[in-house]
């Protein structure tokens, strides 16, 4: 990307973060009785204590993953949405190998977390065969999808890994040999922020430093130009959905293997929709993710503290996620000012 | 006393010409595109009632903006546009049809599926009741076909029909919505020679019927066939307005270029070796099941290159898939250096030293989001030289896009700026760049200086006999007859997805001739087509 359209879409998504800050304080100034509480508790809530940051951080890992998943998926121009099964059948792949095998330390977590990530891949996987063999759209199957894993999940837990004994539908206790360390004292910021790090950095490295990430962003962004470059594109889309679905996997396993006790999902958690928002803000950029997972886990721990010490619900940070959202995907969304700037600089050259 | 005459006579005509009134005026037009690009800076440019105007100029000049300015396509950032002396604002096509402004596009907009006359009233239909009243619109378009000498069948369908007579339906549809000031951007472009001459006589009917005309092209000698006046165009720029009649074909040529240019290909006769390409009795059905391309045979030798003319849309394109591997082969057969290639895949063809110019650069020869150095890498991003096992060599693979840069002469700010912030012709550089590095033994090129300017042109055609002369077989599919005659030792000449023609020395051949075989008037005799083939 030219520095010149590197600045104006990092103004643009600046802008459209501050906008939707904005509507979101207007909504706060109108509904609450203290306003000046609920704001700064949103704001600055979560640096206040150490406790609150390490929400931020441990909101940021499951972020991380799903938003790298999203990213690689959606740079070979396929709009996969099957990160959110595949985090969650990842979560279960790790629940069963935490519950039924018995392993020794370092090797239980790093078994279950594979297995968690290579029953991601499968899941991803399918929507990119369907679309390759049958021209199927990525986009309706894996949707749907979803809605498989999450049932198929619940089975699972249901009838083979189901702790009876405990009141709700959660699974049995996780092995202790399982378990991912805590990393920070009086947070629960656990060992899966490093495995996280390693993998932002090792995915920047495969797509901008490798034959096979080349050919990925190659057939996102010309898929006739990579085929006549003789790029075997369906064999990439395929490849990159495997990957995706793999790092969404893992960040299910990691998600279960770092934060409870039990399997105690009954819904699909949400974050491979909030890996589609990480993805968009990074502008599918691995190295950008971060700065996006940290930017949403921040808004969501705030809106949540606010929730519990004023009178605002935390549905507020939807209301700046769809703000935003519209207004980054929205191509037209300053494009005359753009023009202006092209216009200007044109001239200054002829000149 | 002859003299004097002479002299009046010249100076009467002349004198004609001030005072008929000005029409149409476009005063400083500025615009910038998206990607930066200035195509018009500050451009003035206008008509007089009942002439014939040529707007001339390379390509990329800024021609066809500153007409899309005019028809309401673009908007330009500044400039003011008069008619009859009136300022007018033309935010939209419709605006433009409304102040009696037609344009022929030179990509057609017809809807191929209904007949000539729907086609005509698409937009303003006679109407009966509810129903849209064929009998009408039938009748209307022979009025009007008869009234121009512009003869067509209304009832025929769109895609049923040649070139020629789809530029026809296009003037015709233009003069239905009233216009009186045609813009014909490039008309002869897709015509062969025959067509051009009868598109000429309806122009000058047209002419005589009292409406204005704009004529887009960059062919002199049509211009100075058809034309009153032209107004040259350079680099986005206006480089004045002349009587044709004032002005020679070279005094033409260098305001439009700024230098003289040789046009000609300097080249010696080629001396080819062993056959590099061979096709066998191929045949190519489309995906309407036409036979795109019809039992054709033929082989290209190292160090020859083989023309393709033709009429575009008769079977070339069909053809080039069929030999890079694009399209699967299913009846036939083609070797590459004695490698028969139906069970490869593209890259394997590659592989055997192919490489491959394609006629859409921007669908198949870049991603123009893309760097400039990623772009040049596309077909050899995973070779030895450029990748280990696991990381590519960010040094070598600069170093190579340094040198190519600086070998093909693109011009660009760094080989990470994008590649859709290139001019055209630049764009062009980088794919052939690309494709010729590749140290290519079999070279297909389609219409590899389509939409380029001159002196990227010349480039590319130089570097192509170059590659010749180093011993590599090159196809050459062009629809710009003067790129195929000059520049190919041999000739085939395509027509209805057959070979019309195999014309063994180019030299020997005239236009005149050749556009006989392009329109299938003309044909040679089955054992003449058959040398085409080397055994």
């Amino acid at each position: 990307m030219s520095k010149q359209s590197r600045i104006f879409e990092i103004s643009r998504t600046i802008l459209a973060i501050t906008i939707a800050l904005l509507i979101a304080l207007v909504t706060i100034l109108f509904v609450s009785e203290e306003p000046a509480n609920a704001l700064s508790t949103f704001l600055l809530g979560p640096l206040k204590s150490m406790r609150h940051f390490g929400n931020v951080l441990e909101m940021m890992i499951p972020l991380l993953f799903t938003g790298l998943a999203v990213s690689i998926m959606f740079s070979s121009a396929q709009f996969n949405l099957g990160a959110e099964g595949a985090f969650f059948l990842g979560g279960i792949a790790s629940t069963f190998i935490a519950v039924k095998w018995a392993l020794p330390n370092v090797i239980h977590p790093v078994i279950a977390i594979l297995v968690g990530g290579l029953v991601g891949a499968v899941f991803c996987g399918i929507p990119a065969i369907l679309k390759v063999k049958w021209n199927a759209t990525e986009l309706v199957s894996s949707l749907m999808l979803n809605y498989v894993a999450l049932f198929f999940g619940l089975y699972i837990i249901n009838y083979y890994l189901r702790d009876v004994n405990a009141g709700a539908m959660v699974s049995y206790k996780l092995a202790e040999t399982s378990k991912l360390i805590k990393l920070i004292p009086k947070t629960r910021v656990h060992f899966g922020i490093i495995i996280a790090a390693i993998a932002v950095i090792a995915i920047f490295y495969f797509m901008y430093r490798t034959r096979w990430g080349y050919r990925i962003r190659l057939t996102g962004l010309n898929s006739s130009f990579a085929r006549y470059s003789g790029i075997k594109t369906a064999s990439v889309i395929i490849l990159a959905q495997l990957l995706g679905g793999f790092v969404a996997g893992v960040g299910g396993s990691i998600e279960i293997l770092g934060m409870y006790r039990r399997f105690s999902w009954q819904s699909l958690p949400g974050y491979g929709w909030d890996g589609i928002i990480v993805a968009i803000l990074a502008r599918n950029n691995p190295a950008l993710i971060p700065v996006g997972a940290f930017f949403l886990a921040y808004l969501r721990i705030g809106a949540d503290l606010m929730a519990r010490t004023s009178d605002v619900q935390s549905e507020v940070v939807y209301i700046i996620q769809g703000v935003m959202i519209v207004l980054i995907a929205a191509e037209s969304f300053m494009a005359q000012y753009r023009h202006k700037l092209v216009f200007k600089e044109a001239r200054n050259r002829s000149v | 006393m002859v003299f004097i005459i002479n002299e009046t006579a010249f100076s009467i005509t002349k004198g004609e010409l001030l005072m008929q009134s000005e029409l149409l005026s476009m005063n400083r037009i500025t615009k910038v595109y998206p990607n930066g690009i200035v195509a018009n800076d500050g451009v003035d440019f206008s008509i007089c009632k009942g002439e014939i105007h040529a707007l001339v100029g390379e390509n990329g000049a800024g021609k066809s903006t500153l007409m899309k300015i005019l028809f309401g396509l673009e908007h330009a950032e500044e400039g003011d546009i008069f008619l009859n002396g009136d300022k007018i604002q033309i935010q939209s096509p419709n605006a433009a049809i409304d102040h009696g402004i037609g344009m022929v596009h030179q990509h057609f907009m017809l809807v191929p599926s209904l007949t000539v006359a729907e086609n005509m009233v698409l937009g303003s239909e006679p109407k009966k009741g509810l129903y849209v009243n064929i009998k009408k619109a039938v009748t209307e378009t022979e009025e009007l076909a008869k009234k121009y000498n512009l003869l067509v069948d209304p009832t025929a369908k769109i895609r049923d029909l040649p070139v020629g007579i789809k530029q026809k339906v296009e003037i015709l549809k233009a003069l239905y919505r009233g216009a009186e000031i045609l813009i014909l951007d490039e008309p002869t472009a897709v015509l062969t020679p025959q067509e051009t001459k009868e598109l000429f006589e309806e122009l000058h009917l047209l002419k005589e019927k009292g409406n204005t005309i704009i004529f887009i092209s960059h062919k002199l000698h049509e211009i100075k066939e058809l034309c009153d006046r032209l107004t040259i165009m350079r680099n986005g720029k206006s480089q004045g307005v002349f009587n044709v009649a004032d002005v020679t074909e070279t005094e033409i040529s260098r305001l439009m270029v700024g230098r003289d240019v040789i046009l000609t290909v300097e080249k010696d006769d080629a001396s080819p070796t062993d056959v590099s390409l061979e096709v066998n009795n191929l045949t190519v059905v489309n995906d309407f099941g036409k036979k795109a391309v019809n039992d054709i045979s033929f082989s290209v030798r190292k160090g020859e290159i083989l023309g393709v003319a033709g009429v575009e849309g008769n079977g070339q394109g069909e053809l080039v898939e069929i030999i890079t591997g694009l399209k699967e082969i299913i009846f036939g057969e083609v070797s590459i250096g004695g490698t028969n290639i139906k069970p490869l895949s593209i890259k394997e063809i590659r592989n055997l030293g192919t490489c491959h110019i394609p006629e859409d650069r921007m669908t198949y020869g870049v991603a123009e989001a893309l760097d400039i150095e990623q772009n040049l890498l596309a077909d050899k991003h995973d070779s030895d030289e450029f990748t280990g096992r696991v990381l590519t060599k960010p040094k070598v693979i600069r170093e190579n896009s340094l040198k190519l840069i600086e070998e093909y002469q693109i011009k660009c700010g760094s080989p990470l700026e994008e590649v859709k912030m290139l001019s055209g012709g630049n764009i062009q550089k980088v794919v052939v760049a690309r494709e010729f590095s590749s140290e290519p033994e079999l070279i297909i090129a389609d219409q590899p200086t389509r939409g380029i300017d001159v002196g990227a042109t010349e480039f590319i055609r130089k570097r192509l006999v170059e590659l010749r002369d180093d011993g590599s077989a090159v196809l050459l599919v062009s629809a710009d007859l003067n790129e195929v005659m000059e520049l190919s030792d041999s000739l085939i000449v395509m027509y209805g997805g057959e070979i019309t023609a195999f014309i063994e020395n180019t030299k020997s051949l005239n236009e005149e001739e050749l556009g006989l075989y392009m329109l299938g008037i003309n044909r040679q005799k089955p054992e003449e087509i058959r040398r085409a083939l080397h055994v």
